[in-house]
């Protein structure tokens, strides 16, 4: 078991013609990932990479029955690229493209209200694997294994860091999920916390959090009200210099939550263990 | 990309919002014939950040030679580590009230959020700290906009009846800058209310996204350039490199925004200051580490460098065989340490080595390493740490 993806998962690659598209698109592929199809404007009735390619989104899933897509394009085109895939129906969208402007995903998450069947990872994120069966985007899967560890994680290079730590320790993997580290994002730590808790294949939880926001306490004050997984929380940026402020309705909304000692000390309170350094997860783990 | 004031106002204007008369000065005399043409000003520094008042950055000039002296001693004055580019001189107003009115992104509700308080001024993070619900809040739909009654609706819960045309009026004109200007903030602090009712912006604050520079060239061609900001973040900028200047001794490479905030800490853990970091984002192409290490060792205070870098895809062995490369072709003396992992990251350890290179196994025994290694040189003045012409 896993949680968001599987083998039987049907995914499309928005993109799949592009540099990057293509080359994650036959990562993805090696690993036994079930692509069915892409997309690529004006190319469609092509093949590429041995799969078929569609002129839009709602074309690939009448053909296909694709339900996750993985998201390649450009950042100007990438939030309509989004809203595109949840019209046609697509319940698991991955969007990889870094740099989307802030306005664009507001508007994309007051969109996505409207399809609230559809849940979307990042974006600028690395996308998800579950180890042995399939990943969408672009975590390496040579540094994962299967397992019953679950990872969330705000940052790229962390989450590889770790789950490679957590590998060579024999410790694996249920599904590894790269959240993105932008203001303006689809699934939280909290919603990826309950996915997980629900998975009977996850039986460990390791978070990774960074300065910034309050989503890892709202996860923490989930985990607070009890919960069944063995966590390790790791906040990364705790002697991170502070951004020279400007203005006061930053403050005003956010208190002085965001702090990474604020962040500790909700998981501390929730009874989640906070590592110091990354290379402490694995031991507390154990 | 943060407005100075100056700019945001500019801009504000040119939105319909109104702002009191004023003046760019870059030197004492264009300070002292903008008093000849408004008469009473206060001369403001311009720096993106807050505190300038307490700073010692703003002051009043009744006269042209005090309009000269304040010019003169806050143009090149150090604020929070900016370094005061210019002045703005502008007309003292006459204000009977101070208000309140910020746009912001909201984080946690993924929204732009509106905020209104009859308490504006200086201690407005009091004011939310103490009494939260003096300040009125909206969360405009991101598509349409704010409507008429939701704005009269916050106005009332402001307590600002009297106000209610002017200001429905005012905060339309502001909320163009949201879906126009990609503004990430759009704050003006204090919105004065003069004694005819006149609503005129004391001060204001703007931040573009930079995700949406893109859109918006034309005021990156007009307003960018204008804060020297720091020499060695414009030289990163021009090799496209995200770096960051810190105060300490020890430079840091790393490929990834939290692998950088994460070996940040463990060189801090290890008893260290770093100097600056520089995330060379995915991958680890050689030329790309050798553009980060001249940057880095730019700045003379660096007394060794630690790269940290985690190879999904990339080969050990060739990111290795960058490092040297790099090392050799910038002539770099100073204690290296490279943590890196891969594939074939014990060729990759075994050419460092080979190459006089120190190679940790784990991000905190690379911390360790380059803190000891750059202990002795650390305090000792001179060097940047290459030899020969740059």
């Amino acid at each position: 078991m896993s949680i968001l993806l599987d083998s039987s998962t049907r995914v499309i690659v928005q993109g799949i013609t592009g540099r990057e598209g293509g080359f994650h698109t036959e990562q993805m592929q090696s690993l036994g990932t079930n692509v069915v199809g892409g997309t690529s404007p004006g190319k469609g009735g092509t093949k590429h990479l041995g799969v078929p390619v569609f002129n839009t989104v709602a074309d690939a899933v009448r053909a296909t029955g694709a339900n996750a897509t993985g998201i390649f394009v450009p950042a100007p085109f990438a939030a309509d690229a989004i809203m595109e895939a949840a019209a046609a129906g697509i319940t698991l969208i991955v969007c990889i493209t870094e740099g989307i402007p802030i306005q664009d995903m507001i508007r994309v998450k007051d969109f996505l209200r409207g399809y609230p069947q559809a849940r979307l990872v990042g974006a600028n994120c690395p996308g998800l694997i579950t180890p042995g069966q399939a990943k969408i985007g672009i975590i390496p899967q040579r540094i994962t294994r299967p397992g019953a560890v679950g990872l969330v994680s705000r940052s790229g290079t962390l989450t590889y860091e770790v789950a490679s730590a957590l590998s060579a320790a024999g410790m694996g993997q249920s599904t590894i999920v790269g959240i993105g580290g932008d203001p303006v994002l689809g699934l939280t730590f909290r919603d990826v916390v309950e996915l997980f808790e629900k998975d009977p294949a996850t039986t460990h939880l390791v978070l990774i959090g960074e300065i910034g926001g309050s989503d890892e306490e709202h996860a923490a004050d989930l985990l607070a009200k009890g919960s069944r997984l063995k966590a390790v929380a790791f906040i990364s940026g705790r002697t991170a210099p502070e951004g020279k402020r400007m203005g006061h309705a930053g403050a005003i909304i956010s208190g002085n939550r965001g702090t990474a000692r604020s962040k500790e000390e909700a998981f501390r309170k929730a009874g989640v263990q906070v590592a110091e350094t990354t290379d402490d997860i694995v031991g507390m783990l154990s | 990309m943060k407005l100075l004031e100056y700019q945001a106002k500019e801009v504000l204007a040119s939105l319909g919002i109104a702002i009191p008369p004023g003046v760019v000065a870059r030197n004492p005399d264009e300070a002292a014939s903008a008093f000849a043409r408004l008469g009473p000003v206060a001369v403001k520094a311009q720096v993106p950040v807050g505190g300038r008042g307490k700073a010692g950055g703003i002051k009043l000039a009744r006269s042209e030679d005090e309009a000269r002296r304040a010019a003169e001693q806050i143009i090149g004055m150090d604020i929070k580590g900016f370094k005061v580019p210019l002045v703005y001189c502008e007309t003292a107003l006459e204000i009977e009230r101070e208000i309140y009115l910020g746009f912001t992104v909201d984080r946690d509700a993924r929204a732009n959020i509106l905020m209104l308080s009859a308490k504006g001024g200086m201690d407005i993070e009091q004011v939310a700290e103490e009494s939260p619900q003096s300040i009125a809040r909206l969360y405009p739909n991101p598509w349409r906009g704010p409507l008429d009654f939701e704005l009269a609706q916050l106005v009332y819960d402001a307590q600002l009846a009297g106000l209610l045309r002017p200001l429905v009026a005012l905060i339309k004109k502001l909320h163009r800058a949201i879906p126009e200007l990609d503004a990430l903030t759009a704050e003006i602090n204090p919105l004065a209310v003069t004694k005819n009712g006149d609503v005129i912006a004391g001060d204001a604050k703007l931040e573009i996204d930079d995700n949406a520079m893109w859109r918006h060239r034309d005021l990156e061609e007009k307003y960018g350039g204008v804060l020297e900001g720091d020499p060695y973040e414009v030289e990163a900028k021009k090799r496209n490199l995200t770096y960051v200047s810190l105060d300490g001794d020890i430079g840091i490479i790393g490929n990834g925004a939290g692998l950088c905030m994460g070996t940040l800490d463990l060189v801090q853990r290890a008893g260290g200051r770093p100097a600056n970091f520089c995330d060379i984002g995915g991958g680890a192409k050689a030329e790309v580490v050798e553009n980060a290490l001249a940057v880095i060792l730019m700045n003379p205070r660096v007394k060794g460098v630690l790269i940290n870098v985690f190879g999904g895809i990339t080969r050990g062995d060739e990111v290795a065989k960058g490092v040297v490369t790099a090392r050799n072709n910038l002539n770099m003396k100073l204690p290296l340490v490279v943590r890196m992992s891969g594939t074939r990251e014990e060729e990759g350890r075994e050419i460092l080595k080979q190459n006089g290179i120190e190679p940790g196994v784990s991000g905190w025994e690379a911390a360790k390493k380059i803190v000891e290694l750059s202990s002795p040189l650390v305090g000792k003045p001179g060097s940047t740490g290459r030899d020969g012409a740059r």
